[in-house]
């Protein structure tokens, strides 16, 4: 447990070194949050109900959006197979510590850094704009939590497409695949809400509606109750689930560098 | 001028074959572009399928905004969006082999990629670009067909130009690249609707401050004839080349004033 | 050749929280110094001192913050370009070749980037590639090469286009013994025959001690010898060190115009001048000895020297 937390300060502070990078990443995230938020006010112009929501939650869900984009890392991460290609997994492999378990913890320390410094700063310049919802106090609990889960579900797919790393030499490619179908199933370029009933029953079935869409539903409170507690556990499953893959294949890589000599 | 051309053609040559080397990879990573990038238009069919108009445009006029912007950012990257190459050169020292050399610096960082897989990007927004023409009534003169070819180029020097900037922050910070994101991916993002539905000040950021909305915007409303909301004058509508141009020159002072930063400060 | 004149660098360093203090360091403090066309000279100093801050001047990679340079006639800061045409540098560690490609493509593009003429090209390259063996690896892809051959393929792509001044960074760091000497007689080759001035940054002693008449000693930014390396030799070999084995560990032995430099168990390292016998029977005066050695200076021992002498 120590261990854990020693891991988790660390995965704090890589990213912490760097305030720069965080304030121009939050800038960012700003221009993209108005940009989406006016998108989005346009369409309301026809309708006041789209997919359960109305224009306040919509630009809500766009300022949520952007404010957790870091926390749950949608975008690209490729430490891991990078580590794979070069060798040094080898390394890794020779400390009494299992490789998923350090990375699940560095991610939970980075998170929180995310959460406050590229999370927050965005949603109160929204918040200053425009006329955003706020949750009940027991929701933003529920948020709360969900948005850990939601992490870990993240982690567990990074993990995932990272170790293909040991089968595929153009990691990469599948780096690319992996994210650009993260960012769309996720709910990251519309709210899934949108989608013609066919692709966001689809959409829904994937573990990408559980990084973005479902913590930001949980806020805007459109789960409530036994509900609640449906969509929190499908969250958690997935993080489990997803968690067992990557480990099995880890001992496969593993076990196939062990035999190549690595 | 045409000798620094032909150099050119050969730096990026030798850069195309290295790629062409790891031939089924670069296949399958042009076809996963190419694919993968339609997801980014989904989005736009999408928000279509909840409405019939967004702000007075339809589908297939929002497309053609979409796709003729796809292209030129899509080329302008290909061309001059090498921020990986550039922070990796400044990061291990490399730039200065470049200096050592007879040739100007953002020569050389141009000509040394062309990174083919981009052409993915390129096709998207040709697909979308036609399936827009497919769908809108031009009343087309002569003016309107010159129109529609110097869009793409004038976007493509706009685009570039931004570009170029963006790289220019690598100078002073290694995470330049954050910053940048915003004007750059940012930029393209705005451009792929009609700027009628952002908020006034916003607009006029865009009209003025950055000049995306020249891009294709103003020549699109021209092409559709449409009426600007803005209420500019039609001239606007037809400046795009020497806003294009401003912008070259803006980006190449630009970038002398980072590399003589570079020399006197750095290394 | 070169001409260095009051030359001066000063970096602005920023540090503390968000970056607020300002701190300036004198990279490199008012050098001067001539290089006649043909020379070859070593350009030598701790890490630190500043050496490669002097080359990029020279080169047009970095602008002094004052004091005068002219490379070939030319102001390097102003005429980049045209300087770069007459010159080759080779940045040791910093790969100049294209990575993917085989070597002989490198050396193709620089062509271009260098505008050599055709015939001329065919002719420098048969040249390199005689002198310097490329031909069993000159179509093999840069990133395969083996540290040797790559620096040898650096060697050719720095002086392909034939310059009149060349600056080379640690060109035979990490090299075997046999690679080294190939390289060092091929440099010496051009310089010769060619007339090439060469510039070498150095660590190597052995390069110096091969190759260089000349030497510049940099350290902390100043100039602290700039002559040849006979007379630095002289200036030390007037001081040699006496080594005694003692029967017995003893405390450091305390002679006139002698200073114990070292002491470990029985021997006792001294260093003195001038006459060793007299120096060795006042010794063994003092304590019994086993046995003696006396050495001369080499160049690793002054270099050592110049480097741990406190900044001036």
């Amino acid at each position: 447990m120590r261990l854990d937390w020693e891991i988790a300060k660390r995965g704090w502070g890589r990213y912490a070194a760097y305030p720069a990078a965080a304030w121009a990443g939050a800038f960012t995230n700003c221009v993209f949050g108005f940009m989406q938020a006016y998108v989005l006010i346009a369409l309301f112009r026809h309708r006041t109900d789209v997919g359960g929501y109305d224009v306040g939650d919509a630009v809500t869900y766009v300022w949520l959006a952007q404010g957790l984009l870091m926390t749950v890392y949608v975008f690209g991460w490729d430490e891991l197979a990078l580590r794979i290609r070069d060798g040094s997994i080898a390394t890794d492999l020779s400390r009494p510590l299992n490789p998923q378990r350090y990375w699940l913890a560095f991610d939970l320390g980075r998170a929180p850094f995310h959460f406050i410094f590229r999370g927050i700063p965005p949603f109160l310049i929204g918040a200053f704009v425009f006329d955003l919802h706020y949750p009940t106090p027991p929701l933003a609990v529920a948020f709360v939590l969900s948005v850990f889960l939601a992490v870990v579900v993240s982690l567990g797919f990074r993990f995932l497409y990272n170790v293909a790393a040991f089968w595929i030499v153009d990691h990469r490619g599948v780096l690319r695949l992996s994210v650009t179908a993260c960012l769309f199933f996720s709910g990251m370029t519309l709210p899934l809400a949108f989608f013609p009933h066919w692709l966001e029953t689809f959409a829904r079935l994937l573990p990408f509606a559980s990084i973005v869409q479902v913590p930001i539903d949980v806020y805007l409170g459109k789960h409530t109750g036994l509900d609640l507690v449906w969509v929190l556990g499908v969250q958690a499953s997935w993080a489990v689930a997803l968690l067992a893959i990557g480990r099995v294949a880890l001992t496969r890589g593993t076990r196939k560098l062990v035999v190549q000599g690595g | 001028m045409a000798e620094s051309f032909a150099v050119y053609c050969r730096l990026a040559g030798a850069n195309i074959r290295a790629q062409l080397q790891y031939r089924v990879s670069f296949v399958i990573d042009l076809t996963a572009t190419f694919l993968l990038s339609f997801l980014d238009f989904l989005a736009v069919l999408i928000l279509f399928h909840n409405v019939p108009r967004l702000a007075g445009w339809s589908v297939h006029e929002v497309a053609f905004l979409y796709g003729s912007s796809a292209i030129a950012f899509a080329l302008a990257e290909l061309l001059v969006g090498h921020s990986e190459q550039l922070a990796m050169r400044l990061r291990t020292g490399t730039f200065d082999v470049l200096l050592a050399r007879p040739r100007g610096t953002l020569y050389q960082v141009a000509a040394s990629e062309l990174p083919l897989r981009r052409l993915g990007r390129v096709l998207q927004g040709l697909v979308v670009f036609l399936y827009a023409l497919a769908g809108v009534n031009i009343d087309w003169t002569l003016g309107r067909v010159a129109m529609l070819f110097a869009m793409v180029p004038t976007g493509v020097l706009l685009f570039a130009s931004m570009w170029v900037v963006a790289l220019c922050l690598l100078f002073w910070t290694v995470d330049g690249n954050e910053f940048s994101n915003a004007f750059t991916y940012g930029g393209q993002t705005m451009t792929q609707y009609p700027i009628d539905i952002y908020g006034q000040w916003l607009r006029r950021f865009l009209a003025y401050l950055v000049p995306t909305a020249f891009v294709c915007y103003f020549p699109s409303l021209y092409l559709l004839g449409k009426n600007d909301p803005l209420g500019l004058p039609r001239i606007v509508q037809f400046i795009a080349p020497l806003v294009a141009l401003a912008s070259a020159a803006v980006a190449g002072l630009a970038w002398r004033t980072a590399v003589r930063h570079y020399r006197g400060a750095g290394g | 050749m070169i001409e260095v004149e009051g030359l001066r660098k000063e970096f602005v360093l920023r540090d503390g929280r968000f970056r607020r203090r300002r701190r300036t360091v004198e990279a490199v403090r008012d050098i001067s110094f001539r290089v006649g066309q043909g020379e070859l000279l070593g350009y030598l100093g701790p890490n630190g001192a500043g050496k490669s801050t002097t080359v990029k001047m020279l080169i047009g990679i970095l602008v002094p913050t004052s004091g005068r340079v002219r490379v070939a006639g030319l102001e390097p800061s102003r005429q980049r370009i045209e300087l770069a045409r007459r010159l080759g540098a080779m940045f040791g560690q910093r790969i100049q070749l294209w990575w993917d490609l085989p070597l002989i493509e490198s050396f193709e593009l620089l062509r271009h980037i260098y505008r050599i003429p055709p015939d001329r090209y065919r002719q420098s390259l048969a040249r390199f590639r005689e002198v310097l063996d490329l031909d069993p690896f000159l179509r093999t892809p840069v990133r395969q090469l083996s540290l040797g051959q790559r620096i040898r393929g650096e060697l050719t792509a720095a002086m392909l286009h034939e310059p009149e001044l060349l600056f080379l960074d640690e060109p035979t760091i990490g090299l075997d013994v046999v690679a080294k000497q190939r390289v060092r007689a091929f440099l010496q080759e051009i310089n010769s025959e060619r007339g090439v001035t060469v510039l070498l940054t150095t660590h190597d002693l052995g390069d110096i001690e091969r190759l260089c008449d000349r030497l510049l000693v940099i350290d902390h930014g100043s100039l602290i010898w700039d002559g040849g390396l006979s007379e630095l030799k002289e200036r030390y070999s007037g001081e040699r060190t006496l080594i005694v084995d003692l029967e017995e560990p003893a405390p450091p032995l305390q002679l006139d115009g002698a200073t114990v430099e070292r002491v470990d168990g029985v021997r006792q390292w001294l260093r003195f001048r001038g006459s060793a016998a007299e120096l060795t029977a006042r010794a063994a005066a003092t304590l019994p000895l086993v046995d003696l050695q006396v050495r001369e200076p080499d160049i690793e021992e002054i270099v050592r020297r110049i480097y741990e002498a406190p900044e001036p």
